[in-house]
């Protein structure tokens, strides 16, 4: 079986809904669309207060530089363009629409017929990307790159493999399996695009063996139509954290590893793409249809009913937690994405954004973190570290504020996946310093560089 | 319920823990001596429970109340097992018929010197049980080198006679093959008729205990084989070139190498951080083992080997760095 | 006899040879340091705070004989040794020192567990850093003061200690040397380097918050929501306001207090003040008062959350 090649952790995987459908969630009285749904230049409002938009619209261009629209997924009038609190528990622009109806902008397609490959007639790539950047779309499992960019590689590089992220290795989230078990072909027929889009021959769908049916449909898809889909295999992976991280997943698909930053997977032939955005990608290109809903788990051990919805961007999430049963009375703790690598937030107003894979609402007992000790010395964090790094060490140097030995020892190369802190005996905060020197390292990295170019 | 009423707990991620935790490691691996405690108990009777229990007794009374009334810390200490742990490895490193008084001079060494002068668990350079069986061995070395008779099971009246490593030192010193005839086979060994200290008794319990601590990964396979295999390798070189060298296989089963490779250098505190760095570090106790053991003026040299390479453990740690992720070969 | 002789002959052969090559070895590698950096260094504090913007003394020290060799210490300031020092240094370089007013950390945030009420528990490595990583951290101000002590461990001369009634920072203005650590370590730029003042007097904006009125209101009830009252009753144009915040500028500051008198927030403290006259419901501001003289009507005003009114012991380090 295969799986990536450094460290790696276990934690008790909890899909608690993992067998209840996607189920629409109602749309909201009042939307809050970010303009930082996404990394990189946040994108500059278009509309002002009082204005009319429908579903579709567009509410924020592209900022310069790295950045993606932002597009209306309710209609109704603009109340306001102001900073509000979002997931990152900070004030940021956003624009508020206070919505009447559901009216939708003629252009996009609102049938639920698969549109085909072939229906696309001979569609080229710079158009497929251009409708890909027009339709506002990011990485949808929760780094919110824009996919526009990551689908034009440099030049020198060249795809040579897609690789489909459908691991979805984070505990309790289902969005991606259920996406997988209800849109199978639409999912297809988005890879199929991307394939077109770089000119790349094969792709891979990677999927854990904690999803023996999500496997086992898009197998039998793809040998019932081969001919319709050519060059497109499912490769079944080890269930292992965090193998849904880009490196891990092509090291465990491709077995190549990207070496470390500025590297980028590009630089050894591959492309990744969450099964999300691959959906996406399928919807604007053949149905026009932006980037205004995503598939958002609501779970925890407490919540009445975990649920997959499919939700408006913009949906406050104290609604979807009513829709799943209300907050249950023991929380202690409400997390924007999955308890390996989410954010805690501060409030429940703050709006499903296109990065939302999922919102856990942990009860109060699970919330506390552990006693810390000191350390022992296990190398149980050297030997989860999927960077092959030595988490116990840079933390040290971060309390000595040993900067430049942070640097030495790769910092920068940690992917935040929480693997040391999760497996640490002594309940040590690990990557807490860890991202402060990180933090540090790439401030003072930076400040280098500008020096450099002064001189 | 309503939010307002709530005050979220925030922090950074990871929101969800392993559920791993020191105390678990301790008191695994102490459920990983125990098969060699009941070894211990039924080769050696009465003199292994006393033994041990002074130790283990002395051993936490001393963590305590070094802790609470020299450091003056409030957080309890004892709990976390490791003084259990260091109490139980310091009494499988001596004799059944060792009077009190020098185990608990032992368990102050260990405890005191070994491990809280340097600041407490995770700061010891030196195993700390280690340390306390060397000051022992040094300072009483009558004592200390007169090991019982397995099947002995009286207390300070315990019948001594000359171990598998004191033959085999002979042998080597006089060159005459003839004491290697007096050693047990090798199945007893294993077993544990054997005469030697409380730990070293059964080297079959103590691979099983290692199995176990493998199993529940609180440890690693690199040390243990790494020590095992480089002298596996090395005694058997010289067996091969000069007969007077016991065979491999009974130099591994005697003494306290067993116990040493399984439960004493691989002790999280002061054995190396990466596997590379376990492997480099259990080759070297195993070659300086074989020299201690052949050349060397003590019969055994396992407790020298580890303590010598726990010193460099943090020379290992700096120098030895784990294959980062993508790394280029050069 | 022979045996000594022999003993002496080759000892004494080993140590010329050995002379001989670290003279040689001296004359070499020699390394030409001006002898002025020494002297200069010598008269420095010796903290190697790094408050200079230099690494260390020595490092200062060489700054200041470069310096000299262009031909001014314009802009060098030991914040440690502060005026007398730098005179010195002057000395042996030859030149004058540049004056330069005495200076001192300031908190500027005074959201006290009371004033400004804790909406979340913050739980991790204790460190304001982490914290600040969490959007606006416990309380719903993302530019105040955020309590785990990031400056206190910064500080290399016990001037700086957490007030545990308050959860905030206090600094000792005898023991200030104003290095800057603290204010470098502050993650969210609270504590201002700022002029002494004459007799240790100041008049300074204890806030930081530069979100709308509206926000900073529900956050903190002590927050400058930028209503501008201080900057129309200066009569010195001190104050400016600039992105929601309102800032006196100690140069042109001449202690009169008004703005003080006017603020609808008390945001604006006075410090080292004598007590004022008597005159009606006017209370001294003196340090401590500050913190204590909060009306408990002001808690209407709170719609975020609802303060305890216990007050939370301050997370330290």
């Amino acid at each position: 079986m295969k799986t990536f090649h450094i460290g790696g952790v276990h934690p008790a995987e909890n899909k608690l809904s993992a067998a209840s459908p996607i189920r629409t969630a109602a749309i909201p009285k009042q939307a809050v669309f970010s303009m930082f749904q996404h990394i990189g230049a946040p994108a500059v409002p278009v509309v002002k207060k009082g204005d009319e938009v429908k579903v579709g619209t567009l509410l924020g261009e592209a900022g310069k530089g790295l950045s993606v629209p932002v597009f209306s997924s309710v209609s109704g009038k603009v109340s306001k363009v102001d900073a509000v609190l979002d997931s990152s528990g900070t004030r940021r622009m956003a624009v508020i629409v206070d919505v009447e109806g559901d009216e939708w902008e003629d252009h996009i397609d609102r049938s639920d017929k698969l549109v085909t490959f072939k229906d696309l007639g001979s569609i080229t790539a710079e158009e497929v990307i251009r409708r890909i950047k027009a339709a506002g779309i990011v990485g949808m499992g929760g780094a919110t790159f824009p996919t526009g960019v990551k689908l034009m590689p440099p030049p020198g590089t060249k795809a040579e493999a897609i690789i489909v992220n459908a691991v979805e290795c984070e505990p309790y989230l289902t969005a991606d399996h259920r996406l997988m078990l209800e849109k199978p072909e639409q999912i297809l027929v988005g890879i199929q695009l991307i394939k077109h889009a770089v000119n790349c021959p094969k792709a891979y769908i990677g999927i854990e063996m904690n999803k023996p049916d999500a496997i086992k449909l898009l197998t039998d898809l793809l040998k019932e139509k081969a001919a319709q889909y050519p060059g497109i295999e499912v490769v079944p992976l080890k269930v292992k954290y965090p193998q849904g991280g880009e490196k891990q997943l092509i090291d465990a698909v491709i077995g190549r590893q990207v070496p470390a930053p500025p590297a980028l997977p590009i630089n050894v032939g591959a492309i990744v793409q969450n099964v999300g955005t691959v959906y996406a990608i399928y919807e604007a290109v053949t149905k026009n249809k932006p980037l205004i809903e995503r598939i958002i788990t609501v779970t925890g051990k407490s919540v009445a009913k975990p649920t997959n919805f499919l939700a408006r961007i913009g949906t406050p999430m104290q609604q979807l937690i009513d829709e799943a049963g209300g907050l249950p009375e023991d929380t202690g703790k409400i997390i924007g994405g999955g308890p390996m690598m989410g954010r805690a937030l501060m409030s429940l107003e703050v709006p499903v954004t296109k990065g939302s894979s999922g919102l856990l609402l942990m009860t109060e007992k699970e919330s506390r973190r552990g006693e810390v000790s000191p350390c022992i010395r296990c190398a149980k964090c050297v030997s989860a570290c999927p960077m092959g790094l030595e988490p116990y060490l840079l933390a040290s140097y971060t309390r000595l504020k040993d900067w430049d030995g942070c640097e030495k020892n790769d910092v920068t190369s940690c992917i935040e996946c929480g693997s040391c802190a999760f497996t640490c005996p002594s309940n040590r905060p690990l990557l807490d310093n860890i991202r402060v020197a990180k933090q540090t390292v790439m401030g003072i990295i930076k400040a280098r560089h500008m020096e450099a170019i002064k001189k | 319920m309503n939010f307002k009423n709530m005050k979220p707990i925030i922090s950074l991620s990871p929101h969800v823990h392993g559920g791993d935790s020191v105390q678990k490691n301790m008191f695994g691996v102490c459920i990983a001596l125990i098969p060699a405690l009941i070894a211990s108990l039924y080769f050696f009777g009465l003199g292994s429970a006393i033994v041990l229990l002074t130790s283990v007794a002395a051993c936490v009374f001393f963590e305590w109340a070094i802790t609470r009334f020299i450091l003056g810390r409030e957080r309890l200490t004892i709990c976390d097992g490791s003084a259990v742990l260091t109490g139980l490895l310091l009494g499988f490193n001596l004799p059944s018929n060792l009077p009190i008084w020098i185990i608990i001079i032992g368990a102050l060494v260990a405890i005191g010197i070994g491990k809280l002068t340097f600041g407490g668990l995770g700061c010891n350079p030196f195993n700390p049980a280690l340390v306390g069986r060397v000051f022992l061995l040094i300072s009483f070395p009558v004592q200390m080198t007169s090991w019982p008779l397995s099947g002995q099971l009286g207390y300070l009246d315990a019948e001594t006679g000359a171990t598998p490593l004191a033959l085999m030192k002979l042998a080597i010193k006089e060159g005459d093959t003839s004491y290697l005839d007096q050693l047990p086979s090798a199945f007893d060994m294993l077993v544990g008729q054997t005469g030697g200290s409380l730990g070293e008794v059964s080297a079959l319990c103590l691979l099983i205990g290692c199995c176990y601590m493998i199993w529940k990964k609180i440890i690693t396979w690199h040390i243990p084989v790494s020590i095992l295999g480089t002298v596996f390798v090395l005694a058997g070189l010289f067996h091969l070139i000069d007969s007077s060298y016991a065979n491999p296989v009974q130099v591994i089963l005697a003494g306290g190498l067993m116990l040493g490779a399984c439960f004493m250098a691989t002790d999280y505190v002061t054995s190396p951080m990466t596997a590379k760095g376990q492997l480099i570090y259990g080759c070297a106790i195993g070659v300086l083992t074989v020299l201690i053991r052949d050349f060397g003026s003590y019969p055994e040299g396992m407790s020298f080997a580890i303590l010598i390479m726990n010193g460099f453990t943090p020379l290992i740690n700096t120098y030895v760095k784990p294959k980062r992720f993508g790394e280029v070969k050069k | 006899m022979n045996v000594i002789l022999i003993a002496v002959i080759v000892l004494g052969a080993i140590g010329l040879v050995s002379a001989l090559i670290l003279f040689l070895a001296a004359k070499k590698f020699a390394v030409h340091e001006d002898e002025r950096i020494g002297k200069v260094a010598e008269v420095l504090p010796q903290a190697n705070c790094g408050g200079c913007g230099f690494p260390g003394c020595s490092g200062f020290a060489g700054a200041c004989v470069k310096a000299a060799d262009k031909g001014s210490l314009e802009g060098l300031l030991c914040p440690v040794g502060g005026q007398p020092v730098m005179e010195k240094v002057a000395d042996i370089l030859g030149m004058k020192a540049e004056a330069s007013a005495p200076k001192v950390a300031v908190v500027r945030c005074n959201g006290t567990c009371e004033s400004r009420p804790r909406i979340a528990e913050f739980d991790g490595a204790q460190s304001c850093r982490v914290q600040n990583m969490l959007g606006s951290g416990e309380t719903a101000c993302a530019y105040g003061c955020l309590g785990c002590g990031d400056c206190v461990a910064a500080c290399q001369f016990d001037a700086i200690h957490m007030n545990p009634e308050t959860g905030l920072p206090e600094v000792d203005d005898e023991k200030c040397t104003a290095c800057g650590a603290c204010s470098k370590a502050c993650p969210r730029g609270v504590i201002e380097i700022r002029l002494k003042g004459l007799k240790n007097r100041r008049v300074v904006v204890l806030c930081n918050n530069k979100d709308k009125g509206a926000v900073t209101r529900k956050a903190c009830t002590v927050g400058c929501i930028a209503c501008q009252k201080c900057v129309k009753v200066c009569k010195f144009e001190a104050i400016t306001v600039e992105g929601n915040l309102a800032y006196i500028d100690a140069e042109k500051c001449k202690l009169c207090r008004k703005c003080e008198d006017e603020c609808p927030q008390n945001a604006i403290h006075a410090f080292n003040f004598p007590p004022r006259k008597p005159k009606a419901e006017a209370p001294a501001a003196e340090k401590p008062a500050a913190v204590a003289e909060k009306p408990a009507a002001n808690e209407a005003t709170v719609p975020v959350g609802s303060p305890t009114g216990n007050v939370e012991p301050a997370k330290e380090q």
